[in-house]
């Protein structure tokens, strides 16, 4: 075979392969004992994937290519490598953001190449193709707004804007729903109305900043709450935004690879609402905690009982049967060594220790799981919330540790609460609850606590970290 | 019936989605934070498009919209894969001590 037949048939085949690996490692990333050969199986897959785009492109000027992925490579490796486990939510939604920021861009290079820079006259539909001039459209709106969706998430997660409450700007459906017409107007008059580069520039400039403006009011007014469901959902529309890139540029593997994240990011979506009984239009409309939360976060506690390291000590000494409930406060005072330290304290004094992990616990799904497993606690100590849920009603101690909404009986009891049917672990059951908080402040939803104010429930007010050292060193005293 | 590569595109593109679908639906969640990072890092797939589109020499809009492509989603890929792999770690680590 010549070089020229090799260069044109070998692509096609590295796609392919690559296409194949990527499924392969989605399959295997869903097994525990197989996730980690999977994650590695998806990275050569990616790997696969450039070198098929590198034979395809042939000697080309590889300058800017190298320097790219010099820079990228190096950001990205010292951000993953550095951060805390507690922040890979955030992480998560800013590399989400870069990939949606990514396939916008692609489609607008490809866009200025052939209309700007090489002067072609036509309309984007005689120009592209017609599915390519929709999708360029698609892969700008889409990658847009993940881009500042992304961003907004990332900080609110970080509880840097609005200390992640949700913020209501006033007519927001409305002027969501103007931009939207826009999106649409735009979109339709670039690929099917308008020619010549100046028109379809203005175009898709105009889709470009509308993108930008709407992912930050789609994102803005949905509390911290709900912004797992919001990362997961951008996640998947990242994968849609490389799919819709894969179709301008005509590869396969973009869109094969972009479509199964898409799916994949949905599915996730929607067993996030389904855990909290909320359903997505709900959670998109946003507001969450802000009507009836937000004046039940004034009114007082009343009859709350406090206690101290020793007095939870003395209980936890003679609890045979011990249920910890962590939530984002564990991640927050990075409290999971010195969970597991109690626990193994409790247990050479014959407790039979468990942890009940509600689905929405921490700031994305799992989230608990990473730092427990993070702190070496045993898998088989960990229950999902339906499995452990009736075995609080014949627990000694229940410790509620860091968490406040998951834990809320208001979801329950109280129709009026904006949480109510959502399923929550039943710590007031248990015959001593003790809830480790720094504060009677609300938790990320906006709402009071009642448990807080049960007979049974006992505030270990500090640091989730401090806290549990302290128990621990009084009970090691005992 | 002849199809064009769009059609075939499209094909490939409902056929992809549905394939996703069954894969995640059936996953513990203790693995959904690092499926979500994995998928995240997968969807930095769009590199390659990013490639394509900084190939020329001549630094020119086009080429400057392609570099920070390739930059953004290489963060993406390299930082994705890296942060999954540090998490699954931890899975992996404890089961060897056992």
């Amino acid at each position: 075979m010549s070089a020229a037949a090799i260069q044109s048939s070998l692509p096609p085949l590295a796609y392919l392969l690559s296409s194949s690996l990527f499924i392969y490692a989605l399959k295997r990333l869903g097994r525990v004992k197989t996730a980690r050969s999977g994650n590695a199986i998806a990275a050569a897959a990616m790997l696969l994937a450039v070198a098929g785009t590198l034979v395809e492109l042939g000697f080309v000027d590889y300058r800017w290519i190298l320097g790219g992925v010099a820079l990228g490579g190096a950001l990205g490796a010292i951000a993953a490598l550095r951060v805390e486990m507690t922040s890979m939510p955030e992480m998560v939604a800013i590399f989400n953001g870069f990939g949606g920021a990514a396939s916008s861009l692609v489609a607008l290079s490809v866009f200025w190449g052939r209309f700007v820079e090489a002067g072609e006259t036509g309309s984007a539909w005689s120009v592209l193709g017609p599915a390519e001039s929709v999708t360029t459209a698609l892969s700008v709106l889409i990658g847009g707004v993940t881009f500042t969706g992304s961003v907004i998430a990332f900080l609110k997660l970080q509880g840097r804007l609005a200390k992640g409450r949700p913020l209501m700007l006033p007519g927001r459906h409305v002027i969501n729903a103007l931009l939207v017409l826009g999106a649409v107007g735009s979109t339709v008059a670039f690929s099917g109305v308008l020619a010549g580069p100046d028109d379809l520039t203005v175009s898709l400039l105009a889709l470009t900043a509308i993108s930008l403006v709407l992912g930050v009011l789609l994102v803005i007014p949905i509390g911290g709450a709900d912004m797992p469901v919001v990362v997961s959902l951008l996640n998947s529309y990242s994968g849609l935004a490389a799919s819709a890139a894969g179709f301008v540029i005509g590869n396969p593997a973009l869109i094969i690879a972009g479509a199964m994240v898409g799916a994949a990011g949905l599915i996730l979506t929607n067993i996030m609402c389904k855990a909290m009984n909320r359903s997505l239009v709900a959670v998109l409309l946003g507001g969450f905690g802000q009507d009836g939360g937000g004046a039940q976060e004034d009114s007082e506690y009343v009859g709350v009982t406090s206690a101290g390291p020793e007095e939870a000590a003395l209980v936890l000494e003679g609890a045979r049967n011990v249920i910890i409930v962590p939530g984002y406060g564990l991640a927050v005072a990075q409290a999971q060594h010195a969970v597991k330290e109690l626990a193994g304290e409790l247990e050479k004094r014959g407790a039979h220790v468990r942890y009940c992990i509600h689905p929405v616990a921490g700031r994305m799904p799992g989230h608990m799981n990473v730092l427990l497993a993070e702190a070496d606690v045993p898998y088989e100590q960990l229950f999902e919330l339906e499995a452990i849920n009736a075995d609080f009603a014949t627990c000694d101690v229940a410790i509620v540790l860091g968490a406040n909404d998951v834990a809320n009986p208001a979801a329950l009891e109280d129709e009026g609460s904006p949480i109510y049917g959502m399923p929550i672990c039943n710590v007031h059951d248990a015959a001593t609850v003790f809830v480790v908080k720094r504060s009677l402040s609300a938790g990320y939803a906006g709402i009071k606590n009642p448990l807080f104010e049960r007979p049974n429930t006992s505030m270990l007010f500090g640091d989730a970290k401090k806290m549990m050292q302290d128990v621990l060193k009084e009970l090691r005293e005992l | 019936m002849t199809m064009g590569p769009v059609l075939i595109g499209l094909y490939v593109f409902v056929l992809a989605i549905f394939v996703g679908f069954e894969l995640i639906s059936k996953v513990p969640p203790t693995l959904h934070t690092p499926l979500m990072s994995g998928a995240n890092a997968i969807s930095g797939i769009t590199i390659v498009g990013a490639l394509y589109a900084a190939k020329d020499a001549d630094p020119s809009v086009a080429t400057w919209l392609g570099f920070a492509a390739i930059a953004l989603a290489t963060i993406n890929v390299v930082g994705g894969f890296l942060v999954t792999d540090r998490m699954l770690r931890m899975f992996g680590g404890r089961r060897g001590k056992k």
